[in-house]
């Protein structure tokens, strides 16, 4: 028997990932008395700062392993960086905030990294099995995650909406998978993709199927309309730190499963899918943008916006060119560093026992707070598409990619959509500058971890936007190879 | 020392973030450090380059610096970049070092004023936007100076924004550029697109000019018109001069750096920088010099019957900008450069010295006021002096040798005309009739100042009268860098010059009527062109022409003044029409201003109100609408959720079916 050929370098990220989770929780329980856990946040922090550092080193090289379920190229590097940015700024928002809402217990940290653990595994895995691994894991750590605040319902309900919907598509997500084996005989990528090709399978009904429910799957993940439902209910009852993590997190590694499985294993069928996700991007964008205007709460309302940002990045994986599938990573980490700053702005504004996430909580804070405000207007700008800004760019770049493929109706509808989201966003704005204070709120404490991250996004947003072409040209190169 | 270009621009950049933010803070002695000496050091750093670039063989002299990829999109990529050529090097001297003296008389000059840091911040931002337009490498960045600069002009011609007519000038100024940025605008465009016809994307000055002969003549004739239009608008040439003697309500430095040394040359600038395209198209170069001498001699025309001294000074400036096309216009960009670089020098000096004045008269800018200033105030009366024997073209001053060579060119290049030469010679006597008036006016004769300003009339501090002193050297050896051949010069500017604009290998080709004209006079002389003796006699002619402009001068407002008094109530008509500035101001007002603002009503009560707002109003309603409705569709219970999950796979399945069925 020939014994597997292990290069465990080629998951050295992952293993630090792991290695510091598993820490964290054998920390946690030595010093279990602590009342303070934010030094759990630290340790984590460097876990994840190491494990980028690790990734970077592996820059340049496309490497296979674990016979050949596992890949190490351009592709898996963007997205863990991108995932690990986000793993970094959650952690950091996380520590004044859990501490706040009494939800420090010390398992917390290292379920963000086993999260970050199982997005890393959907970006780099060849292999069908690994990519459902990695986003169980992902899957299951945020379920627990969603119901920290176990005294507060509205957190429980969201944990157990979650965790039932989401079983439900990981059951499409399997079926299909199951689907696949039973039509191609494999689970590599590449394999499904050449035997397609080779027995000239694009009308065979099974993979037809399978199809369909992929499309289910991974539209749950992303938040897709019409799998979207859960969202708004979930990202309003997690604590806002976890919502600023799934909106990001998940929704990337949604993505980037999504985009290898299909461009790698089903080529072929992109015209039959082309349509379909050409209406589910519209219905997307439209659902998201239109019902974000009547929401009251800010989290309801940037969880619909979150829908309508899929849907933008929709449009770029309809257009499917390689402006196209760079544009989605550039979206993607575009949205992490304006979306997480904006929850930032949210959790900032919160003190123990008073959450203020209503939209009119806003009014007046913009004199009151001018430094946050400023942070939170640069950020509804970005989401809004304002130039200089990160989000313009990243719209720029989905919007120009479907007008080179002649998808034109489809960019007139996202820019379209676009001038709608406008109005939401601005709203808040209005409030913060131009609306009298309901009730006076004081006694903020800013965490100097979250502030951090305020900055640390802030920068993120301005840097994409003005300085667009560094990483433009990294994620152009980081897609050569998949296509 | 090439790689380290970005100095340049850094510096002023500096200053402004400095001066911008802890100004306020700092005080005034901080501000006076900073503003200058952040200009001061691009100065030096220019120098260096400059030495560098000279110490390299002429056809190695040109670097480029990219400092970042600005946009990227598809196969379209734009940097951030500078260029080192010697037309580059030759601008970035020019507007540093007057930039440099003149910030230093402002420390004097805005010394009382409160808003001192602003004053530097909008400054040294206007240094910085003016070296990216024109060091930059391509077109993108330099229209970004382009910009730049116009939006610093807005804000210092604005800066006693109390005052309404400062203001309302500051608004004219950007509206008027407005119109002439769209040209430039839609030339780069038609230039991009054009270019990208044959399958090449890109806007960087090398490669478009090296690309430039695959474009047809008609195309390039537009694009340089066009280009042209936005010319117009910055160096303020008919028929978009009118924003400039309003721009005189700023302070009297600016009008000095901004209105009359630096940004109103970026259209000469621009022009010869396109030199490529421009020679490419006779066409465009005819309405250059055109244009050019007919803005000459018609702001000449109004400099007679101003009384206000910067508003003398400001039509003034345009006339000698419209010497400066002229030269681009026929075809000699260097010439057009050196002038150019002279009249920095001189026109600098002349609204220093006119500030200097107001300085000594507590604001006074009216010249009926002034009068036998000489005495008093010596060294401004001197340096002012200088400045109007330059300008005037007197023999020895740098004024004499950048216009002489613009006038010989204008009647001997083959892009040149006879009549060319006689308009911009009858425009240079004009000149120097204006400006003597003015010095006649301003200096000599009785004094007619008010009596309570009399007695505190003081020559104005160091801090000014050193940098006068500086311009008014440069204003005298300024010229002897392009001393001209026939007089035994050996022409530095042009040969300088050459590699960028061209040898002017062409300027040697006579056309057909000056070659008839200089064989006839030339017929016993030596063969060969245009005799030198040609040259000499046109230079003679032009010197003549102003001596003559100066003695009526002398005659009007020194030997005999009542004359003028007595004319103009002689040619009671004409006198009015030019005092009023032949009423352009009243005509764009009905043509332009009053029709755009009843069309601009109409719109709004017509258009607007109704079907702009319906619409809107309506879409807005019916989105609000739907999004009530829509909400209600989230009941908040798992199974519905999972329902439309369901429902969307039965969706695109009974898709895949039907599509199956009729593929």
């Amino acid at each position: 028997m020939k014994l597997p050929e292990i290069d465990l370098c080629l998951i050295a990220p992952e293993i630090i990932v792991a290695a510091f989770g598993f820490f964290v929780l054998l920390v946690d329980v030595f010093f279990s008395k602590r009342e303070n856990k934010a030094y759990l946040g630290w340790i984590s922090l460097v876990g994840i700062f190491f494990a980028g550092a690790l990734a970077v080193t592996q820059a340049g090289s496309v490497k296979s392993g674990f016979e050949g379920m596992f890949i190490s190229d351009g592709y898996a590097l963007f997205f863990r960086i991108t995932f690990l940015i986000i793993a970094f700024l959650t952690v950091l928002i996380s520590m004044g905030y859990t501490q706040r809402e009494g939800i420090a217990f010390g398992e917390y940290y290292a379920l963000i990294l086993f999260a970050t653990l199982g997005m890393m595994l959907m970006a780099a895995g060849t292999h069908l099995v690994i990519i459902f691994l990695g986003l169980e894991t992902m899957s299951i750590s945020i379920y627990i995650l969603a119901g920290m605040m176990r005294e507060d319902k509205r957190s429980v309900e969201a944990a157990l909406k979650y965790f039932l919907l989401g079983a439900f598509a990981t059951g499409f997500l399997l079926y299909g998978i199951a689907l696949i084996y039973g039509a191609t005989g494999s689970l590599y990528l590449k394999d499904v993709a050449s035997y397609i090709a080779s027995k000239n399978l694009l009308r065979n009904p099974m993979l037809l199927m399978s199809l369909v429910f992929l499309t289910i799957g991974f539209g749950f993940k992303i938040a897709s309309v019409p799998f979207h439902m859960w969202t708004p209910d979930v990202y309003e009852g997690a604590p806002t730190s976890i919502t600023a993590f799934m909106a990001t997190g998940v929704k990337a590694a949604g993505f980037s499963a999504l985009v290898r499985v299909f461009f790698s294993a089903l080529p072929g069928f992109r015209p039959d899918w082309t349509s379909i996700m050409w209406l589910i991007a519209v219905a997307t964008m439209t659902v998201g943008n239109i019902v974000a205007i009547s929401q009251s709460n800010i989290k309801r309302m940037l969880a619909y916006s979150s829908i309508a940002h899929a849907g933008y990045i929709l449009v770029a994986f309809v257009a499917g060119n390689d402006l196209g599938v760079s544009g989605i990573l550039f979206y993607l980490m575009a949205y992490a560093f304006m979306n997480i700053g904006a929850f930032t702005c949210v959790i900032l504004l919160g003190k123990k026992g008073e959450e203020n996430t209503l939209i009119r909580d806003y009014a007046g804070i913009g004199f009151k707070y001018p430094l946050l405000s400023a942070a939170m207007t640069i950020f509804l700008l970005s989401m809004a598409g304002i130039p200089p800004l990160g989000g313009f760019m990243a719209k720029f770049y989905v919007f120009s990619a479907a007008v080179k493929e002649k998808f034109y109706w489809l960019a007139i509808l996202g820019v379209l959509n676009s001038a709608v989201s406008v109005y939401y966003y601005l709203r808040v704005t209005v409030l913060m500058y131009f609306r009298e204070p309901e009730r006076e709120i004081t006694g903020l404490q800013f965490s100097p971890a979250a502030v951090a991250a305020l900055v640390l996004a802030v920068i993120g947003t301005l840097y994409m936007g003005i300085f667009p072409s560094n990483v433009l040209s990294f994620a152009q190169k980081s897609i050569a190879g998949l296509m | 020392m090439f790689e380290y270009v970005w100095l340049i621009p850094l510096f002023p950049a500096i200053g402004f973030v400095l001066n911008g933010f802890l100004g306020r803070r700092l005080g005034k002695g901080f501000v006076s450090w900073v503003g200058p000496s952040a200009i001061g050091l691009s100065f030096l750093t220019a120098i260096f380059i400059f030495f560098e670039l000279i110490g390299r063989p002429p056809a190695e002299r040109h670097f480029e610096k990219v400092i970042f990829d600005w946009v990227v999109s598809g196969n379209f990529r734009t940097v951030i970049g500078y260029q080192i050529d010697p037309l580059s090097i030759l601008m970035a001297l020019v507007v540093t070092g007057v930039s440099f003296f003149i910030h230093i008389y402002s420390v004097g000059y805005m010394h009382d004023d409160p808003g001192y840091p602003r004053y530097f911040t909008y400054l040294n931002l206007f240094v910085f936007m003016m070296l990216n337009l024109i060091l930059a490498n391509n077109f993108l960045l330099m229209f970004v100076g382009w910009e730049g600069v116009g939006l610093c002009s807005y804000l210092l011609i604005g800066f006693w924004f109390e005052k309404d007519s400062a203001s309302n000038a500051g608004k004219k100024a950007f509206v008027v550029n407005r119109v002439g940025d769209f040209g430039f605008i839609l030339g780069m465009f038609l230039l991009f697109t054009s270019l990208g016809k044959h399958g090449i994307w890109t806007l960087d000055f090398t490669e478009v000019f090296a690309n430039a002969n695959k474009l047809d003549p008609a195309t390039v004739t537009t694009i340089t018109i066009l280009l042209f239009i936005g010319a117009c608008g910055k160096s303020a040439q008919i028929p978009l001069y009118v924003w400039l003697p309003d721009a005189m309500e700023g302070p009297t430095p600016v009008s000095s750096l901004i209105h009359a040394a630096t940004m109103v040359t970026a259209g000469v600038y621009m022009v010869a920088r396109c030199n490529v395209l421009y020679s490419m198209a006779p066409v465009s170069m005819a309405i250059v010099a055109i244009v050019g001498v007919a803005t000459a001699i018609y702001t000449a025309s109004i400099g007679f019957c101003q009384t206000d001294i910067k508003k003398v000074l400001a039509y003034s400036t345009i006339s000698q900008l419209g010497y400066m096309f002229l030269g681009v216009g026929v075809g000699a960009y260097s010439a057009g450069i050196f002038h150019l670089m002279t009249h920095a020098f001189f026109k600098g000096l002349l609204f220093l010295g006119a500030g200097s004045v107001m300085h000594a008269l507590s604001g006074e800018l009216d010249m009926r006021k002034m009068g036998a200033l000489r005495k008093k105030i010596p060294i401004t009366f001197w340096t002012f002096f200088i400045a109007t024997l330059a300008i005037a073209g007197i023999p020895g001053l740098s004024g004499f040798f950048s216009k002489d060579e613009i006038l010989w060119q204008a009647f001997s290049s083959s892009h040149g005309h006879f009549l060319l030469w006689l308009v911009a010679a009858v425009a240079a006597g004009m000149t120097a009739f204006y400006m003597f008036r003015a010095l006649f006016m301003t200096f000599f004769g009785q004094s007619r100042v008010d009596p309570h300003v009399a007695h505190h009339i003081h020559e104005s501090p160091k801090i000014m009268t050193v940098p006068l002193m500086i311009l008014a050297f440069l204003s005298i050896v300024g010229g002897y860098v392009g001393v001209p051949h026939v007089l035994g010069g050996a022409n530095h500017v042009h040969e300088f010059l050459a590699p960028v604009v061209g040898g002017g290998a062409e300027l040697g080709k006579a056309h057909a009527g000056i070659s008839l004209l200089s064989q006839a006079w030339a017929s016993s002389g030596e063969a060969g062109g245009h005799s030198a003796a040609l040259e000499l006699l046109m230079m003679v002619i032009s010197v003549v022409i102003a001596l003559i402009g100066i003695g009526i001068a002398y005659l009007f407002y020194i030997k005999n003044p009542a004359l003028p008094k007595l004319l103009a109530e002689r040619w009671r008509g004409l006198y009015r029409l030019v005092y009023n500035k032949y009423y352009v101001d009243e005509l764009y007002e009905i043509l332009f201003i009053n029709s755009l603002k009843s069309l601009g009503t109409g719109l709004w009560r017509g258009f607007d109100d109704f079907v702009i707002d319906g619409t809107v109003n309506g879409i807005a309603y019916l989105i609000g609408w739907l999004s009530g409705s829509i909400r209600r569709v989230q009941t908040g219970l798992v199974q519905n959720y999972a329902f439309a999950m369901i429902l969307g796979g039965v969706i695109i399945a009974g898709y895949y079916l039907i599509r199956g069925i009729f593929y």
